[in-house]
């Protein structure tokens, strides 16, 4: 009886039993799941401001609503570290039509273009801007940085981010003097010809990690000046304008010396 | 040297007193060595800044051997894996990489000294090939390739085909990305023959691309194989050199029969010992200061990864743009079942081929042209053989076009332009540049040799003008020095080739007139258009108050009316 008691349970044991699961999946998942970084809560007094400077600045061209126009992409859904991405650096306001935006002198202070993309992403969910722990070049490694860069991103940027060309004029930059934040939010959002490099693609921390590659190589070559680091080219121009240059200079001069 | 010099020719007889004496003294007791310095001691060498490049050459390739020597001592030719574990740099910890690689990597951060080493060497064969190219021009623009010295153009030539060589061997070496990329081509080019490609390409790889054994082949390639052969070649370049003594600009009691210049000792000795440590300053300078192929730029190599501007070393650039340019569509044919690569076969192994072609024979068929048998010593200024500098003009103009395009990428991104244009641009210049540059570049002599037989004839503007007593003003001119009119005067400018009549004596067909017409063809092409020198009857003509007008039109109708009529006025009242 005892042994049969022991193995009896009270009828409602199942229902516990996945109620506990529910919870502790539930649980998990909510410790798991990648959350929407919003790193900052926005106010709706920075969204008015940026819905201001949104319709002064850029509405000729992406729409009153950011909705887009024939041409123009729609800014719904594209996130802060886009447009964070895109007036930091200048490229936007766009100056004028080519075969791609340039960077220039960022037309918005911080505090404008931090309203700015309060306002874009109070339109639809996107990339958040990144902390400031996830984009320190510090807590990067490097060796790994530089085998994932040289597999996604050197055949457009060169081997260290030199820079290089692309079709019709357009061109992947040079990323010497890119901020960190801007290297990584390039690789979450995918501005103009450069493909979107998403979380399952390269992670967080791989992202990080190529940041600490390409600051390491801000600290210029071990072996004297890096001429512009574009390889064998370079390296001809200046075998033939700065050695070969200054041997036949000497030539002439030895060879002037009067005998 | 100087006193071993001095103290043999002072005579048996006389005991050397100083050590030097003594020890000279004895070695040439054992050796007789007195009679070589005697010899060389007193070559004469004529005396131009333009003969050094070929030392500059010579003493890049000292320090390649040099620094080669230092870097095979930590250099490892194996393709086998291993982790890396250096320090430096931080993007290579830890990483996967051939031993040749880690080595490399090791050699120039572990290493006292190493980096300075790698970047000399390498800096040498930047500057080694340049030195080989400009003097080659020089030889080439000057004629110094003429009877006898042919075979040293060829050896020459040689040398420079192994130089590409030898760069090409040990660029690879390092087996880093972009060495791994260079070797890619390589394989893809040797595929693209025809037939026998697939399999030559197993045969030098060793299997499949990249396969195991490239490294250490290229290895024994690089440090036994092609030096062995550079130095042989530039021993007997060398030699030759000396038998045939050393060719002389023209000038002033300078002939084909002598040397006018001073001896080798002291002051040719002293000149070259200078210009040795030159050299080897500038390419420690360089070596020094700037960083040159930092193979851990670019990684480890593995085949999928290229980066942007992934080129070669200069001297391989052309090749690189010729590729470029090709046009992929259409132009690889597939026949019964084998791919013909015309895409390939046309920029690696045609393109290049057609210049080193020209290379090769252009001596030959000068002389043969030129139907020229003599030995010649004396160089010739460019402008006198018009269409020998256009053609070595149009084919330089064509290797800069191409090496041009081998960079196009980087001139898409510093001068702000679309790379498709370029390429368009460039692909229409190959066709048209040369023969730009042939057309200006040969009217650019004949207009010169036209201004030497102008300033022959009549000398130089002074810039005083005299009124004569009948009102007439004219300009004085100042005839030129015994220098500078021998300078102008003393030139071959050969006609074309005559040939001898189709039918014979007795009216049967000549064997060999259709060659001999289609080298008279190719004559005119060299010859047709020539200035000839001032003969001594024009001058005298010319320097006769008066009757040189009628020369000028009995005498010289090939010459243009420009030459004579235009400066008709100033020379009737030259003053002599």
């Amino acid at each position: 009886m005892k042994a049969l008691a022991a193995r009896r349970h009270h009828r409602l044991a199942p229902v516990v039993l996945l109620l506990m699961a529910l919870l502790v999946t539930g649980g998990v998942y909510a410790a798991l799941a990648p959350t929407e970084a919003q790193a900052e809560t926005v106010s709706t007094e920075d969204i008015e401001t940026g819905k201001k400077l949104f319709q002064a600045n850029c509405a000729t061209c992406h729409g009153p609503n950011a909705e887009g126009t024939e041409g123009v992409p729609s800014l719904v859904g594209v996130g802060a570290a886009a447009v964070d991405f895109q007036v930091s650096t200048g490229r936007m306001p766009m100056q004028a039509n080519g075969p791609q935006a340039m960077a220039k002198p960022p037309q918005f202070g911080p505090e404008q273009t931090a309203a700015l993309a309060a306002y874009v992403s109070s339109l639809g969910p996107g990339p958040a801007i990144p902390t400031d722990e996830q984009v320190d070049a510090e807590l990067g490694d490097a060796a790994n940085g530089a085998a994932l860069f040289r597999t996604n991103c050197a055949m457009c940027h060169n081997a260290i981010g030199a820079g290089g060309a692309l079709s019709e004029g357009k061109f992947a930059p040079a990323l010497f003097d890119t901020s960190e934040r801007n290297i990584y939010q390039a690789m979450q959002t995918g501005p103009q010809s450069m493909p979107v490099f998403n979380d399952a693609n390269i992670t967080p921390d791989e992202k990080r990690d190529i940041i600490a590659f390409l600051v390491e190589q801000r600290d210029g070559s071990a072996g004297g000046a890096s001429l512009g680091s574009l390889g064998p080219v370079s390296e001809g121009v200046w075998a033939w304008a700065v050695g070969l240059g200054l041997l036949i200079g000497a030539a002439v001069w030895i060879g002037a010396k009067s005998s | 040297m100087s006193t071993a010099h001095d103290t043999t020719t002072a005579g048996a007889a006389a005991e050397p007193t100083t050590r030097v004496g003594k020890a000279a003294d004895y070695l040439d007791q054992r050796t007789s060595i007195g009679v070589a310095v005697k010899e060389f001691a007193r070559k004469v060498f004529p005396d131009h800044w333009s003969f050094m490049l070929g030392e500059i050459a010579l003493f890049s390739f000292v320090a390649l051997l040099i620094s080669g020597v230092f870097l095979t001592m930590f250099f490892e030719p194996s393709m086998a894996l291993t982790e890396y574990h250096g320090e430096h740099p931080a993007s290579a910890h830890g990483q996967t990489m051939s031993v040749a690689y880690a080595s490399t990597l090791e050699m120039s951060f572990e290493v006292r000294g190493g980096l300075l080493m790698r970047q000399i060497h390498h800096w040498s064969a930047l500057i080694f090939m340049a030195a080989i190219v400009v003097h080659m021009m020089r030889v080439f623009f000057t004629g110094a390739f003429r009877k006898p010295r042919e075979l040293n153009w060829l050896v020459g030539f040689t040398l420079l085909i192994l130089g590409m060589a030898a760069g090409f061997s040990g660029y690879s070496l390092p087996d880093d990305v972009l060495s791994g990329n260079g070797l890619r081509i390589t394989d893809g080019v040797v595929k693209s023959i025809p037939v026998i490609g697939s399999y030559m390409s197993y045969m030098i790889f060793g299997g499949e691309f990249p396969g195991e054994h490239i490294i250490p082949r290229l290895f024994t390639v690089h440090i036994l194989i092609v030096p062995a052969l550079i130095v042989a070649l530039i021993a007997l370049h060398l030699f030759l050199m000396v038998l045939h003594k050393h060719t002389q600009f023209p000038g002033g009691g300078r002939t084909d029969k002598n040397v006018v210049g001073y001896p080798a000792l002291p002051v040719y000795v002293a000149k070259m010992t200078g210009n040795f440590f030159i050299v080897f300053g500038v390419l420690a300078l360089m070596g020094a200061t700037m960083a040159i192929n930092n193979v851990w730029n670019y990684g480890p190599y593995d085949p999928s990864p290229v980066s942007a501007g992934a080129q070669p070393d200069w001297y391989m650039l052309f090749l690189e743009g010729s590729l470029r340019l090709m046009p992929g569509q259409g132009t690889e044919w597939e026949i019964f079942g084998y791919t013909l690569s015309w895409n390939i076969l046309v920029p690696a192994v045609i393109v290049p081929g057609i210049l080193f072609t020209f290379l090769i024979v252009y001596p030959f068929v000068e002389a043969r042209v030129t139907g020229d048998k003599r030995e010649h010593h004396v160089l010739d200024r460019p402008r006198n053989v018009p269409v020998r500098t256009a053609l070595g003009v149009a084919f330089l103009a064509d290797f800069i076009l191409l090496a041009a395009a081998g960079s196009n990428d980087l001139i898409a991104t510093h001068f702000g332009m679309s790379i498709n244009q370029i390429t368009w641009v460039f692909r229409i210049l190959f066709f048209v540049l040369p023969v730009v540059a042939f057309v200006v570049t040969k009217r650019i002599c004949l207009g010169l040799q036209r201004k030497d037989r102008e300033l022959v004839l009549h000398g130089n503007e002074s810039g005083r003008v005299v009124r004569y007593a009948n009102g007439e003003y004219v300009e004085v001119h100042t005839p030129l020095d015994d220098q500078e009119r021998w300078l102008r005067v003393n030139y071959d400018s050969p006609a074309p080739l005559e040939v001898e009549p189709k039918m014979d004596a007795r009216g049967v067909k000549r064997k060999g007139y259709g060659a001999d017409k289609r080298w008279q063809r190719l004559s005119r092409f060299f010859y047709e258009d020539r200035v000839e020198p001032v003969t001594p009857a024009e001058f005298a003509a010319a320097h006769a108050h008066g009757d040189h007008e009628a020369i000028e039109a009995g005498g010289r109708q090939a010459m243009p009316a420009a030459v004579g009529t235009g400066r008709t006025d100033g020379t009737d009242s030259q003053e002599h």
